[in-house]
């Protein structure tokens, strides 16, 4: 089917507006290749300047420009127009503190970064540092993240049931940051303990709307949960850690 | 009270790389830092570089040295460069890389585990260190867990739309929070501008969103000098198809890694302008070379040219150019791995920018510091790719050292109350519900084409000239402009404010282009085709008496050891 114009329904609700929101319905006309971003981007500068939206790169390195799509999460950028239809809703993401129409507040995601440790390397290796190629495609599949958050978005932990965990693009980071071969931390443990991943039930919803295809549930979430369990209850160190009680108690 | 105050040692505007290399250096030497971004933490144009960084550690090709890449910038720069700066980036570069690796940045290695280099044009050696072709994310993310683990205040989507200079010094900067609307007043002993370039100002730009250059803008209206404004660098391969991805960047590390130009009668046309170093000649002469062949009606169907990869093969393309893979395959619909991909020149880059101090990256005005694309000086004429990363990485690590030192033997003044209320009521003055103003969108769209048309790859005398009379028009509608809605998060307000500082930019890069009577690097001219040594200057900018002016410096002489390297530049 081809038409020349496409109905975009676009929501809107101002900053601190107590109702639930609204739908603005325009007509745009639709050029070759139009992404969803090139429609809406058309009606703040042709029709209501006073939409909200956020954007940046228009290339999808960035990842600003995240939002629901037809009720997906996609970045507004790599969704073209020909691929959805004529009929066409945008809604910002649910899962994050509104602002206004299409953005929402993303603060929260700083302040849980802050609480990841930092990268802490080995000390006293020789400079400068040599690492082999094998030993850095782990980590770097989780560094190619632009951060749009459409995992957070779409994960059913955070949107339904607990605000507890920090969800599954500060997951990648930790592991990301676990993986890199000169790290010295482990923060699997503390994952598990304080940062809600054990409330993950691998469904897998994060990996199938990531933009950049990192398969964040099969290559970090399951291996920091068995990691995390491995340290938590690995009979060996639990007999180890017991002998070593005794042997401390013996040795007074 | 209609804002908030805030006050610090350092404040740093800008989160791109430089700055937050800044901030990071300030915050290690103590100083109380806050750190501003016009976008979400993170988003800064600085994620779009995707070659790698420069650097001379001689991994992949052992003869490299600084001296070498000292002499390639100068050169590829056509002499223009400032030496002192191209001596520090070519020094430092190596340690800044190895510095960005151990606070976590992961790189891309060498079969012996070093960190790996690949070729690029006008370098002449295996240089580029890189991540495969999204170096620039990794630097940021790194640089952005440090700033977060460290005690850094940032404000992320603020605008800054004043720079406060009363008394002969820079005291902060004045500015709103885009989520809110709400008016934010920084106190500062020292300020530091990396707000990056203004790619926005053309229409056809590999430039996010917030390139808009109102870091220089603010600088220039608060008395700082600005130097060699004509040259803007068009990197050689954009996207040109479809439409909405039209200057879209692609990045060298294709030609890097293997790349060839081809026009549409299959001729591999690079042969011809350049016989020895083809694809990876400078970026100047890639572009013009493309520019000729388009104009000659060797253009593909959608006016550009083809660039081809495809002999490297799958593996090789997906794991080096990962990203280029994706654009192609989702917005075009082209497999880079089996395709020949389509571009032609983007405006990528402005080698100039705001003049500062080699050593310690001060401005003219006292208290005020710039690093990064925002800054001028370092690249000359024409920026050689990776230059810019490795850039930031050392000017923004010296701007923040620099910076916080002064500070700790100054004192702050705080910005006023009447000077904040004067800047909120001109902020404000563009919100109106009446429809009678001019309509921001449409200005700019007539600047940005304006650019395009009279100030692109190939300039003369006469259409200079037209270009100036209409961006002063512009200039002068752009106080008239008009838009609806409040103060948060106003795309038609941020607009207004933008489109006021890209007109008076617009009008400086006509003014110095039209100055320099002579082709050189960048900016070539079909009414003085040649390279005249009465012109190897920088052209300076500032506002005197409410009124641009233009005066030139002879560029400054390296010294002996120094010119040696470089040897004598030829005028053929």
């Amino acid at each position: 089917m081809h038409s020349d114009t496409v109905k975009l329904k676009i929501f809107r609700k101002d900053h601190g507006e107590k109702s639930p929101g609204r739908h603005d319905e325009f007509e745009v006309p639709v050029t070759e290749g139009m992404s969803v971003l090139d429609a809406v981007n058309y009606v703040v500068e042709n029709i209501d300047s006073t939409i909200s939206v956020r954007w940046n790169c228009k290339a999808a390195h960035c990842g600003s420009c995240a939002a629901e799509i037809n009720n997906y999460p996609r970045l507004m950028c790599k969704t073209r127009i020909d691929d959805i239809g004529a009929e066409i809703t945008v809604n910002p993401m649910g899962a994050f503190p509104h602002v206004k129409d299409l953005v929402t507040d993303l603060s929260g995601n700083f302040e849980i970064d802050r609480n990841i440790p930092e990268f802490k390397p080995k000390k006293g290796i020789e400079l400068p540092w040599n690492i082999k190629e094998q030993d850095v495609t782990r980590a770097q599949e989780f560094r190619k993240c632009i951060e749009c958050f459409l995992c957070m978005d779409v994960c059913h932990v955070i949107r339904n049931h607990s605000s507890k965990y920090i969800g599954p693009r500060h997951i990648i980071k930790a592991a990301a940051l676990d993986m890199h071969p000169l790290d010295t931390v482990d923060r699997s443990v503390s994952l598990m303990n304080d940062k809600g991943l054990s409330l993950c039930n691998v469904t897998k919803c994060c990996q199938e709307v990531c933009p950049e295809h990192i398969k964040i549930t099969d290559n970090a979430i399951i291996p920091e949960k068995e990691r995390a369990i491995d340290k938590m209850y690995d009979p060996a160190l639990m007999l180890f850690d017991k002998l070593k009680a005794i042997g401390k108690s013996g040795s007074r | 009270m209609e804002y908030d105050s805030y006050e610090c040692d350092v404040l740093v505007i800008g989160a791109g790389g430089a700055g937050m290399r800044a901030a990071l250096a300030a915050a290690e030497n103590n100083s109380k830092v806050i750190i501003l971004s016009k976008s979400v933490l993170g988003k800064a144009h600085t994620v779009m570089a995707e070659g790698g960084i420069a650097a001379s550690m001689g991994n992949v090709d052992s003869k490299d040295d600084w001296k070498m890449h000292f002499k390639d910038t100068i050169i590829e720069g056509v002499y223009l460069g400032d030496w002192r700066m191209a001596e520090i980036l070519a020094k430092e570069a190596p340690e800044a890389v190895y510095g960005l690796e151990r606070i976590g940045a992961i790189f891309d290695r060498t079969e012996e585990g070093k960190i790996m280099q690949r070729a690029f044009g006008g370098h002449t050696y295996k240089r580029l260190c890189h991540v495969g072709d999204k170096t620039g994310l990794e630097l940021i993310r790194s640089l952005e867990d440090k700033i977060l683990h460290k005690d850094v205040t940032v404000f992320d989507e603020l605008v800054i739309t004043t720079l406060v200079n009363r008394s002969g010094k820079l005291s902060g900067a004045i500015g709103f929070q885009m989520r809110t609307g709400r008016f934010i007043a920084f106190s500062a002993k020292s300020t530091i501008i990396a707000t990056g370039g203004l790619g926005r100002i053309y229409k056809i730009t590999s430039n996010s969103w917030e390139s808009t250059g109102d870091g220089i803008a603010l600088a220039l209206k608060a008395g700082a000098e600005l130097r060699d404004m004509e040259m803007v660098q068009f990197h050689p391969t954009g996207m040109v198809w479809p439409l909405s991805m039209r200057g879209i960047l692609v990045t060298e590390g294709v030609r890097g890694e293997g790349g060839m130009l081809y026009n549409s009668k299959n001729e591999r046309f690079m042969l011809r302008y350049s016989p020895e170093r083809k694809e990876l000649d400078a970026r100047d002469v890639v572009a013009r070379a493309i520019y000729n062949e388009i104009q000659k009606g060797n253009g593909t169907e959608h006016g550009g040219v083809y660039l081809d990869i495809t002999h490297k093969g799958k593996e090789f393309i997906l794991k080096k150019l990962p990203g280029m893979y994706a654009q192609f395959k989702d917005f075009a619909g082209v497999d880079i791995t089996k395709e020949r991909m389509e571009v032609a020149p983007t405006v990528h880059y402005f080698m100039g920018g705001i003049n500062t101090d080699p050593e310690t990256c001060m401005t003219s005005i006292p208290g005020l510091y710039a690093a990064g694309e925002c800054a001028g000086g370092l690249h000359g004429a024409n920026r050689l790719g990776g230059n810019s990363l490795a850039e930031i990485l050392i000017f923004g690590k010296r701007a923040g050292e620099h910076a916080s030192e002064t500070a700790k033997h100054s004192s702050s003044e705080k910005i006023g109350d009447d000077c904040i209320q004067r800047e909120i009521k001109r902020v404000k003055s563009y919100l109106s519900d009446a429809t009678d103003g001019e309509n921001p969108f449409k200005l700019l769209e007539r600047l940005r084409c304006t650019m395009d048309d009279k100030l692109g790859i190939i300039r003369n005398a006469k259409d200079m000239s037209d270009g100036i009379d209409i961006i002063r028009d512009i200039k002068l509608k752009a106080s008239g402009t008009k838009v609806k809605g409040g103060m948060a998060f106003n795309h038609g307000l941020i607009t207004c404010l933008a489109l006021d500082n890209m007109a008076i930019l617009a009008e400086c890069m006509f003014l110095s282009a039209l100055e320099r009577k002579e082709s050189r690097g960048a900016h070539t001219r079909n009414d003085y085709p040649k390279k005249d040594p009465k012109w190897k200057v920088n052209i300076m900018l500032s506002i005197k008496n409410g009124k641009i002016s233009v005066s030139h410096i002879k560029v400054p002489k390296a010294p002996e050891n120094l010119a040696i390297i470089i040897g004598e530049e030829s005028y053929a």
